[in-house]
């Protein structure tokens, strides 16, 4: 997924004007005045500042963060496709670690309920691991099937023990004051924002700067190799990176509770690990593309919303768009990869002929 | 009648309604599975499906909505295809894509064509057609043998899917193919076609499966009403050990695991019912981990054609 040729910068660009260009074509057909429908997408998540701070950036940062821990789990081969159920496994802990911090000072209390949230996202994955590396079960199907149980879990949470003290509406009360995290004034924007821009450049020196970034690529490009000749504990790399794209999603979770809502209900994701799939595939796994990614798409949702209020246009409608985006990079990335064999078949092809 | 009599009569019927969507997607999905191909788009194919399906039986009847939903469910298993096999992109992320996508085609063109009052009660729906004689017998009688007509095709392809794949010769090819595509290409068979093949059946019968949720069951469409049947019919294969009457099983399982929160609601008892929604799928993880000789994943499962 990670060895293509091609330049990501314009392999991006190229798959972001098809997502446009398939989705005017389509409100055309559908009979949408298209020009003001992709204005009133614009105008949703860049029109003002508000837009862009309280619309786009609070959708990004749990994007951000989500992508960046299944940009580590793709880079060693594991496909975690699970990370809904780990974001929801961090909001259930950090709800309830939530409401017991009341006298705390905030610091404590937030790092308290942040990292209480990404104990919670991995645990959520150690099941998977396990199930990985003792019965070779693939954490493709087993993180997905738990997603659902999450979501169950959820709703037996915020009916039951969980539930507000009223009993009237199935969610959660409020955490405590101190667990809320401070925001920008003037806008809804979070202070998650700046712990998940401290993870992409943490992430991406780690990629980048250390031995141990190197062996978890290798172990994902090559699992035999890097075994055999690289001396690589390629299962061990597999299970850590699983766990910690777990605890990133459990921390996604936990900062959805304490930066935007406050408390647990059903739909608090809508669809954030799925779509951060998308994202890390985008950022072709790069940390700092993780954060672009998840900017474009966090717009993308905010201006969805613009596009359905002004020109009726169903906020759905983006999700064609990031449908789009992905198989084109998909697309871009499998001929690259056969242009690649080709040229390397040529040249074995070549050598062995006699001198 | 007694009391109890009702109670298991009305569970059995639900489990067997409930578990019909889920036969047809994940008798598809073991199609294309035993070719070695892992397609998570069925859960887009199936919403195609249902919203197919709701807009041909709107405009002419209920068979037209099936044909529809076939057709449907066929034009995203393409989509997947030719990401997918055609240019042997990552199979996982492509159906990935391509359910996301559906999502919101779907969620598009259903608000457009209803607004946001949905279809309403008019469509045309699949009426229960009782089999003379056995639908008279006590408790089971109702249950299995006064469904409508799509309940009865799905449990009729199940010995056909299976006389396809263990007794005819494009079934060998389907399950040399994904036991080793190398292996299968030697030997003469044209192992992307045969994927390929799988994949737009298995695309058509996800549809089909989409047009019974609509067309038999709930009588109407809603955005994301799927609501992950289809990676739940994932789960079916898993748990029915890739074979067709395993998975029959495993999807009754499903139903009445489904089922059992409404019959536990019915006698008033206090067991929460969020227990039986994290049933079939922690049954499903369970059954993973269990080894059956003979009993596996296809060994090619997932891999790319070289």
């Amino acid at each position: 997924m990670s060895g293509s040729r091609a330049r990501p910068w314009l392999v991006a660009l190229g798959a972001l004007a098809a997502g446009f260009g398939v989705l005017a074509l389509g409100l055309a057909i559908a009979g949408y005045d298209a020009g003001l429908a992709l204005g009133a997408l614009w105008r949703g998540a860049f029109g003002s500042w508000y837009a862009i701070t309280s619309a786009t950036l609070v959708r990004a940062v749990p994007l951000v963060v989500l992508g960046l821990g299944l940009a580590l789990a793709f880079r060693a081969g594991a496909l975690n496709i699970g990370a809904e159920g780990q974001f929801y496994a961090g909001a259930i802990a950090a709800t309830w670690i939530g409401a017991q911090v009341g006298g705390w000072p905030g610091g404590l209390a937030i790092g308290t309920v942040w990292i209480g949230a990404a104990i919670a996202g991995a645990l959520w994955i150690v099941v998977p691991v396990v199930l990985r590396l003792r019965f070779g079960v693939l954490e493709v199907i087993s993180t997905l099937l738990l997603t659902f149980v999450a979501e169950a879990l959820v709703s037996y949470a915020v009916t039951g023990p969980l539930q507000e003290q009223s009993r009237i509406y199935p969610q959660s009360d409020p955490i405590a004051l101190a667990a809320r995290l401070p925001m920008l004034p003037g806008s809804r924007l979070h202070l998650g924002l700046a712990l998940a821009l401290a993870l992409a450049v943490l992430l991406w020196l780690l990629f980048t700067r250390t031995a141990w970034g190197f062996r978890l690529l290798a172990a994902g490009l090559s699992p035999r190799a890097a075994e055999v000749s690289g001396r690589i504990p390629v299962r061990r790399m597999l299970g850590v990176a699983l766990l910690w794209s777990g605890a990133l999603a459990g921390l996604g979770g936990g900062l959805e509770i304490t930066g935007v809502t406050y408390a647990l209900f059903q739909n608090l994701s809508p669809g954030y690990g799925f779509t951060a799939i998308a994202v890390a595939l985008l950022a072709r796994l790069h940390p700092l593309g993780v954060v672009a990614a998840g900017v474009l798409f966090g717009a993308l949702e905010a201006g969805a919303q613009g596009m359905q209020r002004e020109a009726g246009v169903p906020a759905v409608a983006v999700y064609v768009i990031e449908a789009v985006i992905i198989l084109v990079v998909l697309l871009t990335d499998a001929v690259a990869r056969q242009a690649g064999e080709r040229q390397a078949a040529a040249v074995a092809a070549a050598s062995e002929e006699p001198a | 009648m007694s009391e109890l009599t009702l109670i298991l009569g009305g569970f059995l019927a639900a489990a067997v309604r409930i578990s019909t969507p889920l036969l047809y997607a994940a008798t598809g999905e073991l199609l294309v599975e035993r070719s070695g191909v892992i397609n998570l788009g069925v859960e887009g194919a199936m919403l195609a499906g249902a919203l197919a399906a709701a807009l041909g039986a709107g405009l002419g009847g209920p068979w037209i909505g099936v044909l529809a939903a076939v057709l449907a469910g066929g034009a995203v298993a393409a989509v997947f295809a030719a990401v997918a096999l055609g240019a042997r992109a990552d199979q996982i992320i492509t159906g990935t894509a391509v359910t996301l996508g559906a999502i919101g085609l779907t969620g598009a063109v259903y608000r457009s064509a209803y607004g946001a009052g949905g279809p309403g009660l008019s469509l045309p729906m699949f009426a229960p057609v009782p089999i003379p004689g056995l639908a008279g017998l006590p408790v089971v009688g109702p249950a299995l043998f006064a469904q409508p007509v799509l309940t009865y095709l799905a449990w009729l392809l199940v010995p056909a899917v299976w006389w396809f794949l263990f007794r005819s010769w494009w079934g060998l090819a389907l399950r040399a193919t994904g036991e080793s595509a190398e292996a299968a290409r030697a030997s003469g068979v044209p192992v992307r076609r045969v994927r390929v093949t799988a994949a737009l059946v298995a695309g058509g019968l996800a549809g089909l499966g989409g047009a019974t949720l609509v067309l038999a069951q709930v009588g109407t469409f809603a955005e994301k009403m799927t609501a992950g049947r289809g990676f739940l019919a994932i789960a079916v294969v898993v748990l029915g050990r890739w074979h067709p009457g395993g998975v029959l099983l495993a999807s009754l399982l499903f139903g009445a695991a489904t089922a059992l929160q409404y019959a536990f609601q019915a006698m008033g008892l206090g067991v929460p019912y969020q227990i039986f929604l994290m049933l079939p799928y922690l049954l499903a993880l369970a059954a993973l981990t269990v080894r059956i000789h003979g009993w596996r994943a296809p060994a090619g499962l997932g891999k790319r054609l070289s």
